[in-house]
């Protein structure tokens, strides 16, 4: 085997800087006080799971995940999302009164990447869960709070596309009749292979009218009218449950007065298989993908033996500060400089200052080769070199 | 005031073709477009901003969001799998992704090769097949490889077979067959959805009437 090279990190592990860290941990903590504003109380989870559990529940394919054996010779993966272990919480310890809870995380999460060796596989998300509801109140909510987090982080302008998993199967299911034929159909949505979709539902033997509607089915997105376009399209009961409950959501957020941030695209399905219900992903000009996710999970906290409604999302935090831009101004810094002579006093100043929320570094001067360097690095200098009484 | 869209053109062979299509669904593009040498061209009356970049990295100045729509090969698309939406069946520049070698050869008992500018498609086409080759990825000019004898068979687009002939080169087999499409960003296509979807209208008027 080759040496490594000192310097070289694994695939898609990144360190961050000073400079990033903060900016990172300003929109961290501006997103989490709002959150926990809107009552959610943050938990930590483990960074290791049991593949059987978690890793087959969290929906993240099977080859992104990092897998190792601990000494009994169970399979661990490094959690590829939050929402997985948080069901697993949820059901095991928290959910005894069967009541809504409300949880919030701040977490790494880890998968792996086939290409293109820049690409993070280690990545803070931020997001909220709302287990236990399972009314559109509980999706009205969680939507809300993240048009809400985004705006304390100071992003000005995103766009939430919302869809609805249980509508897209249904009526697949019921133009195509078998699940498997259902699912090949599906496969190009995922792909986001239109030109495919297409070509298939040509090919397909069924009535005009039916490939008709899985070819207007693409066309389903927009504002409000949407959803009559999709009656029109749809001809069951569940299907009609769909509408009404991403009815119910927009009513919700006109009632908010937060409508003009949210479209249906109805076409929106996720590669996150656990999803039942709503779901929705969030988009900012600036950046090429999406900068958060999220939607219900019925049937996720039936996998730990507990069949309730949840719904939550999760903020990609690096692609958000993509998409805010730039650095955060550094907050100022005073350097003092000290010669042995003045270090109680040197002391005495930093203390003051510190208590008073100043941002103070001390060093000796001794401990500096290039003063200028060191000098233009800070926001403003204080010199106690000397006897007290000489120097400033 | 209409928001810029960026769209990715593929230099070379698609190039005219895709520009006259534009035209004919009634985009004002200049004169000169063809001609010009620069890598970026505004289109200020159409509010477009077009970025000419080598075919095979259309896809990835999409993916990234640099430009909202592209215009890409369809072997360009199956080769680089980028996460992009494929919207429209141009139907401009038809080829197909074929097997060449020289006539009456078989495969190498022992070790069997294949060049390709196409190293994916090439691969996941012979493993689906149940045959263990090596891949050489190869930048150009692909028909040397099995004539100096580097590959027993090649993976390339062919569109008259003109080239093969002329290097004495027959076809094996049809992989798919290859259209350029219209592919646009996922972020893109929801929050420029409007500009998108008239780009889109257009587009297919001018493909269903001229064509079929």
């Amino acid at each position: 085997m080759s040496r490594l090279f000192m310097f070289e990190k694994p695939l898609g592990m990144r360190d961050t800087l000073p400079g990033l860290y903060e900016t990172k941990s300003i929109a961290r903590e501006s997103i989490k006080s709002e959150m926990k504003c809107w009552g959610f109380q943050f938990i930590e989870t483990p960074a290791l799971e049991y593949y059987e559990t978690v890793g087959t529940a969290s929906a993240i394919l099977d080859q992104q995940l990092f897998k190792l054996l601990d000494s009994q010779g169970h399979t661990l993966v490094l959690r590829p999302d939050m929402t997985a272990p948080i069901a697993r919480v949820a059901a095991s310890k928290l959910l005894k009164e069967d009541l809504p809870l409300r949880l919030a995380y701040s977490a790494n999460v880890y998968r792996a990447q086939q290409r293109e060796g820049g690409r993070p596989a280690e990545f803070e998300q931020i997001g909220v869960e709302c287990i236990g509801d399972h009314t559109i109140s509980a999706d009205g909510e969680v939507i809300s709070l993240l048009i809400s987090s985004l705006r304390e982080a100071g992003l000005p302008s995103f766009q939430i596309s919302v869809g609805h998993i249980g509508f897209v199967q249904t009526l697949f299911q019921q133009i195509l009749g078998t699940e498997e034929r259902a699912q090949a159909l599906t496969k190009f949505l995922y792909e986001k292979n239109y030109v495919g979709y297409r070509e298939h539902v040509k090919k397909l033997s069924l009535s005009s009218i039916d490939k008709q509607r899985l070819l207007d089915f693409l066309k389903l997105r927009g504002g409000e009218e949407v959803l009559s376009f999709a009656n029109d399209i749809i001809e069951n009961e569940s299907g009609r449950e769909a509408l009404s409950q991403l009815q119910q959501l927009w009513e919700i957020m006109v009632a908010f007065g937060e409508e003009d941030k949210m479209k249906f695209d109805l076409t929106l399905i996720s590669h996150m298989s656990y999803y039942t219900g709503i779901v929705f992903e969030v988009y900012s000009h600036a950046v090429g993908t999406p900068i958060g996710n999220g939607g219900r999970y019925d049937l996720l906290l039936e996998k730990f033996g507990k069949a309730t409604g949840a719904t939550g999302f999760a903020l990609y935090l690096d692609r958000l500060l993509e998409a805010l831009g730039g650095l955060s101004e550094e907050a100022p810094t005073t350097c003092i400089l000290f010669s042995d002579e003045r270090r109680q006093e040197a002391y005495e100043l930093a203390k003051e200052k510190r208590t008073s929320g100043e941002k103070v570094v001390l060093q000796d001067i001794n401990g500096v080769k290039n003063i200028d360097a060191c000098t233009s690095q800070y926001s403003d200098i204080v010199f106690l070199i000397g006897k007290a009484g000489r120097g400033s | 005031m209409k928001e810029i869209l960026t769209i990715a053109m593929p230099k070379g062979r698609i190039f005219d073709e895709a520009v006259d299509l534009l035209r004919e669904a009634g985009f004002k593009l200049p004169p000169e477009f063809e001609d010009s040498r620069k890598l970026i061209i505004d289109v200020e009356d159409e509010q477009f901003r077009f970025i000419l970049a080598k075919p095979m990295d259309v896809p990835t100045y999409v993916e990234h969001g640099v430009a909202d729509l592209g215009i890409a090969g369809k072997d360009v698309m199956l080769e680089e799998e980028r996460d992009v939406y494929e919207l429209l069946d141009l139907k401009i520049s038809p080829c197909y992704l074929a097997v060449a070698g020289l006539p009456n050869t078989k495969m190498n008992d022992v070790a069997p090769k294949v060049a390709s500018k196409y190293p994916n498609v090439a691969a996941a086409y012979f493993r689906e097949q149940g045959e263990q080759v090596e891949i050489i990825k190869l930048n150009g000019s692909i028909e040397l490889a099995p004539i100096i004898g580097l590959s027993d068979r090649i993976v390339d687009i062919v569109s008259t077979g003109k080239t093969l002939v002329e290097n004495g080169l027959v076809e094996y087999e049809r992989i798919a067959d290859i259209t350029s499409r219209l592919i646009v960003n996922p972020v893109s296509y929801r929050t420029k959805d409007e500009r998108i979807s008239e780009i889109v209208d257009k587009l297919t008027d001018v493909i269903h009437g001229v064509r079929s």
